[in-house]
């Protein structure tokens, strides 16, 4: 009961914006450390992949981003039925402040996969299957952020954007596999499949510290955002009033 | 392994270096926008706290 | 009233039957989704070419999408009429579970829009050099699609039923749902033009429409019941 209590407290506005004031620095500066260190891995020590040379070092940045679309998407919807089932209305503001970073993420995947895509294929979008299901799964965020973005009251808007989060990430399983059943179909499997090169331990270091980087990044941002979000949220009490006096 | 040599990325330069720019783009970019946001929503409070003070 | 047996059946069938009774008292609107399908598709032939072979190899994709456009345009005919003169308020607070209300309302949908365009197709695939033979599969297909279209359809209409402008929102926050089913319904009447086995398609499209009976009535009454708060 007692770690309930904790996190209820956590949960209290004032305390949230607090407490989150407090942790974004080292959330900070854990995420240029890991950074640094998966970039220096990444490019320096990494040994050149006997295929495709220097190009798959854009895999550092390219599988991260990727996983962190859907990680980020499904923290959306976990924070948004929290949200909905217990009336969290901090909840509300984790998961709408996601969507945006989510949807930077996928962008990332997306621009980053054409990149790596063109020096091994000649073309700079190919309907792979992994590239296409990342494309739907922007679509998916968009869709969640206008619809955020189309209510003048913050509560509906929040609580419809959050049924949206839901609805889509039941989706997402179905999407990726009717795509990938989609894609056999057209392009058969013979065509080299999008793999990351066979993971020798030298490359593998580099990507799991960068997807540790960047999901530290992406929890310092989401707090960075929530903050403000809820300050702007509370801005009649008084502890708002309290913190304008004091900064 | 010379700089221009790393640099030059195997001649690959363009595509990894490309990418690893507009990586450090949107990052830069989710760090900013709450930064911008934090000052517009602070100078808009405090302004309205200012009117309604006399 | 009483001795009507006041539970979820009879509530499905009056909605089910007061939308119907409404959707043929305005027949003009029932023309609409159909007149759009068929321009549509008759859009290809003049921006593509008559040759009938390239006209047979889009033709599936070509039915399909309109299709599916054709019943998204038409979705806001669900909720529309009833939230702006207030009965949507009483059926979100009748003593009826809402999603069987909405099941209703769906269907009745679906019966105004899905059924006809699936009634409607042969005739157009004909015009684009379409086997008559192979019709069976692409009515198949359609009856099983369309009824699901309408189903996932229902949930961002009644995320979007409060605001004013919802149809291009609408489509952003839809089309993306309607992928899979899509992808099943084109390529089961693609291959089977080519004689080839279909079965694995219809399979999943049936697997699809069951899934989204189950499931979107709850999504589309929580929807509705968080936007007319």
């Amino acid at each position: 009961m007692r770690f309930f209590r904790y996190f209820h407290r956590f949960s209290s506005p004032r305390e949230f914006f607090r407490i989150a004031g407090s942790m974004i620095p080292w959330l900070a500066a854990a995420t240029i450390v890991l950074l640094m260190i998966g970039l220096y891995l990444g490019l320096f020590v990494a040994p050149p992949d006997y295929q495709q040379g220097e190009s798959y070092r854009i895999m550092f940045i390219h599988v991260p981003s990727a996983w962190m679309s859907l990680f980020v998407y499904m923290v959306m919807a976990g924070a948004a039925a929290i949200g909905l089932i217990w009336r969290i209305k901090l909840a509300h503001v984790m998961a709408m402040s996601s969507a945006p970073i989510g949807a930077s993420f996928t962008f990332l995947a997306l621009v980053t996969g054409s990149l790596w895509g063109k020096p091994m294929w000649g073309a700079w979008w190919v309907w792979d299957a992994r590239l296409t299901s990342e494309l739907i799964l922007l679509f998916l965020y968009l869709g969640v952020m206008a619809l955020y973005a189309a209510f003048e009251e913050r509560r509906t808007a929040q609580r419809a954007a959050g049924i949206l989060a839901i609805v889509g990430v039941v989706n997402v399983p179905i999407i990726h596999y009717s795509v990938m059943w989609w894609n056999t179909l057209h392009q058969g499997p013979t065509v080299s499949k999008f793999d990351a090169p066979s993971i020798h331990p030298s490359m593998l270091a580099p990507l799991l510290i960068m997807s540790v980087a960047f999901t530290v990044f992406y929890a310092t941002v989401l707090l960075m955002r929530a903050r403000w979000d809820v300050l702007d949220q509370e801005q009649r009490s008084n502890w708002v009033d309290e913190y304008l006096e004091q900064s | 392994m010379t700089v221009s040599e790393f640099f030059d990325m195997g001649g690959y330069a363009f595509y990894v270096w490309t990418s690893y720019g507009i990586a450090f783009a949107i990052l830069l970019i989710n760090v900013v926008v709450p930064i911008v946001r934090r000052q517009r929503l602070l100078r808009e409070l405090r302004r309205m706290k200012s009117r309604k003070t006399p | 009233m009483e001795g009507v047996p006041n539970n979820a059946v009879t509530a499905f069938t009056t909605i089910f039957r007061r939308d119907i009774k409404l959707a043929l008292r305005h027949r003009s609107e029932l023309i609409n989704p159909l007149a759009f399908f068929v321009i549509v598709v008759s859009l290809f032939p003049l921006g593509l070419s008559t040759d009938s072979r390239t006209l047979l190899q889009i033709a599936p994709a070509v039915l399909w999408i309109s299709a599916l456009l054709a019943t998204m345009l038409s979705l806001e005919s669900i909720f529309r009429s009833d939230y702006e003169d207030g009965s949507l308020e009483q059926l979100v607070l009748s003593e009826h579970p809402l999603s069987v209300i909405v099941l209703g309302k769906v269907a009745a949908h679906w019966c105004t829009t899905g059924l006809l365009l699936t009634l409607i197709s042969p005739a157009l695939a004909i015009s684009l050099a379409f086997p008559p033979q192979k019709l069976g599969i692409l009515v198949w297909t359609l009856l099983l699609g369309t009824p699901t279209l309408s189903l996932i359809g229902s949930i961002g209409v009644a995320l979007t039923v409060g605001l004013r402008r919802g149809g291009i929102l609408l489509a952003l926050l839809i089309l993306p749902l309607y992928i899979p089913i899509l992808i099943f319904g084109a390529s089961a009447v693609d291959m089977s033009i080519d004689d080839l086995d279909v079965a694995g398609q219809l399979y999943l499209l049936a697997a699809l429409l069951v899934l989204s009976l189950t499931l979107t009535p709850f999504a589309t009454s929580a929807a509705l019941r968080v936007t007319l708060e």
